[in-house]
């Protein structure tokens, strides 16, 4: 039977072991691919300062990107790509609740060049390759389209 | 209950209970915003009440983890705590950088990235906070006489629990790598050194609940953290299939986080084998029900449900929907809101003398609060399942998708209600029990 020394070597041996593995695989990631894959040459400084807007707000207490943050809100990775510039500006820019269908988005009434930066970094965002992510909807062909 | 110093665990405790009923009121606003009342929008916009919710969360644990130290490590050490009045000086910190921290929070003071709001003026009193509390505990553990397995796996789970903080705290001009250490700190504390904090109460819980010898039970405890670091470290991976990482992390992702669930199977499986192995009845009976319900409901609710959404094939489509929350919502209770739940329960008869053990009420607390959990669990489950296949799968509008889930989240208050109204009765319970006094100190 397994002895109360052996179990301590286990835990110790494979802490160590996965541990230098995760810190090896996080330093290939980070040094190597994440530069690659997110653009990392695109970081204008508007891209930059549109994270920290971002960031300073809290947009992901309603909002996910990249799939993470809040479940309220519609998921922002390709908002640029669905939405376009204009209905973006006018959703940073508007001194009322923005709330098209119902639910309500908090009014930041922001500057122009503020909501330019924001945009910039969404742009920045849904330009990264996130392996897949938002995938397409593969049942939508499948949904009968009722006859008139 | 052996040392004075001890009793310093009933102000931490109480801090839990409270703010615990505080999480829930802002649990209960962001529910009725789903449904479409979002009167309180101008004053607690949802972001805020979604920030204070999970960081209230965050908080209440914690404080129940430091309290259940305090209790544990004199006993176990066989030595009082070095200082009380720091450890005091280290409560009411805690509690007032809390109280800022949530007032900023309606203020649009904080740092939008998920369970990591707290702004950076108050991580660092956050840092220096915990310091204390580390500085009291390891000195405790080194003066005392004794350093048992149980007392070292705890407060080595406190250890890296605070060093994991601190990968939080960097700024990083891409989202992505943002993210890649968000996740240092919330899957490695959750899924990794919480974990070894859940192995010490429990394992210390079981040796005074079921009278098992103690070299039997530090032995599998061994065994489980072992477990959970083989598989939780690397299972980081999961984590960074779909936000700009490579793509080696689908598969290492995937076969190690799938292996997690056995840590959790082997806290239950320990818990139930040394219950039945166990000669000794503790008259504390509830205390046993909230320890044996905290390794089978983390079983269920971070095994079980998480592994339903791990593998990248299904991870894709649900990735930040309702599934996410119904698997948090379930693991986040069962593994740590019962365990602290437990300790409190185990700890208050020692603490105030009173040999009441079946407080009216605290079997009904029990059984409210893990039935409402399960219908949250299910109402959170259907909401996650009608989005996943409405929104991604089919392809509809967002708002369509979310006022078509609307009626799940009508079942999800109703299910609060239940655990809330056993929630409330716990606490109740709680202060009703009274304050430790020196008469319950057993004499040596
Ligand atoms: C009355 C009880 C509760 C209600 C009504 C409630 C409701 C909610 C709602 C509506 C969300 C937000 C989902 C979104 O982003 O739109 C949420 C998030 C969350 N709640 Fe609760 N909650 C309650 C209690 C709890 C408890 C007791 C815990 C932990 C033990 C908890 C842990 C969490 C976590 C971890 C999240 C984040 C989930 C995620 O984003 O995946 N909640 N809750
Ligand atoms: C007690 C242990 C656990 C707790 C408290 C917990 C809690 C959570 C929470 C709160 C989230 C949402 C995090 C965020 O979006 O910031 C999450 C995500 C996730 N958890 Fe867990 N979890 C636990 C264990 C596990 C285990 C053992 C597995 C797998 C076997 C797992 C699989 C996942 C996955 C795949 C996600 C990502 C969901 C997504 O892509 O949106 N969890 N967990
Ligand atoms: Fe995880």
């Amino acid at each position: 039977m397994l002895s109360k020394n052996q179990a301590r070597t286990f835990f110790l041996g494979g802490t160590v072991v996965f541990f230098l593995i995760f810190l090896g695989l996080s330093w290939h990631t980070l040094a190597r691919e994440v530069p690659k894959q997110t653009n990392a040459q695109n970081l204008t400084e508007s891209v930059i300062r549109g994270k920290e807007i971002f960031d300073k707000n809290n947009c992901m207490g309603c909002h996910t990107i990249m799939g993470e943050g809040a479940y309220y809100a519609p998921e922002l990775t390709k908002a640029y790509e669905r939405k376009g510039e204009a209905y973006l500006k006018t959703v940073l820019t508007v001194k009322e609740p923005w709330a098209p269908r119902g639910r309500k988005m908090v009014a930041y009434a922001m500057s122009d060049q503020d909501a330019n930066d924001v945009i910039a970094f969404l742009k920045w965002v849904g330009e990264a390759d996130l392996n897949g992510f938002p995938p397409k909807p593969d049942l939508q062909s499948k949904v009968p389209v009722p006859a008139k | 209950m052996k040392y004075k110093s001890q009793q310093i665990a009933w102000w931490f405790f109480a801090l839990s209970g409270v703010l615990l009923l505080l999480q829930i009121t802002y649990g209960f606003i962001m529910a009725f915003a789903h449904l479409g009342y979002d009167g309180l929008h101008d004053l607690i916009p949802f972001n805020a009440a979604t920030a204070t919710h999970k960081n209230l969360l965050v908080v209440w644990i914690l404080s129940g983890f430091m309290g259940a130290a305090y209790f544990i490590i004199p006993d176990e050490a066989e030595h009082e705590l070095i200082s009380v009045p720091l450890a005091k000086l280290q409560f009411w910190s805690l509690a007032i950088v809390g109280v800022v921290a949530v007032i900023g929070f309606h203020l649009n003071w904080w740092e939008g990235r998920k369970f990591l709001e707290i702004p950076r003026p108050l991580d660092y009193l956050v840092v220096v906070n915990v310091l204390l509390f580390l500085y009291i505990i390891i000195m405790t553990l080194w003066k005392g006489k004794k350093r048992t397995t149980t007392s070292l796996v705890l407060t080595m789970g406190l250890l890296f629990a605070a060093l994991l903080y601190l990968p939080g705290m960097i700024w990083f001009d891409n989202q992505t790598m943002d993210s890649f250490f968000r996740w240092w700190v919330v899957h490695l504390w959750v899924e990794g050194v919480w974990e070894l904090i859940m192995g010490g109460i429990l394992a210390y819980l079981l040796i005074k609940l079921t009278g098992v010898d103690r070299e039997v039970i530090e032995k599998w405890l061994y065994v489980i953290v072992g477990l959970t670091f083989i598989s939780g470290v690397l299972g980081t991976g999961h984590h960074y299939y779909y936000i700009g990482t490579p793509k080696y992390w689908l598969l290492i992702g995937g076969i190690f986080s799938a292996m997690e669930p056995l840590a959790f199977l082997g806290m239950a499986l320990f818990a139930l084998a040394m219950y039945r192995k166990g000669e000794k009845r503790h008259p504390n009976q509830m205390a046993l029900y909230w320890t044996l319900g905290t390794a089978i409901i983390s079983f269920v609710g971070a095994g079980l449900l998480g592994v339903a959404h791990t593998l990248p094939a299904v991870n894709m489509y649900t990735h930040g929907t309702f599934v996410t929350a119904m698997h948090g919502h379930m693991a986040f209770w069962g593994a740590y809101g019962m365990l602290v739940l437990g300790m409190i329960t185990y700890a208050m008869p020692l603490m105030t003398g009173r040999k009441l053990y079946t407080a009216p009420g605290a079997s009904y607390a029990f059984w409210l609060s893990n039935i409402g959990m399960v219908g949250m669990t299910t109402a959170f489950a259907a909401a996650g399942v009608t989005q996943v296949y409405l929104e991604r799968k089919v392809g509809m509008d967002f708002i369509d998708t979310q006022q078509a889930m609307e009626v799940h989240f009508l079942v999800l208050i109703a299910a609060a209600a239940l655990f809330t109204t056993g929630i409330v009765m716990f606490v109740v319970n709680f202060f009703k029990y009274g304050r430790p006094t020196d008469e319950a100190l057993e004499r040596s």
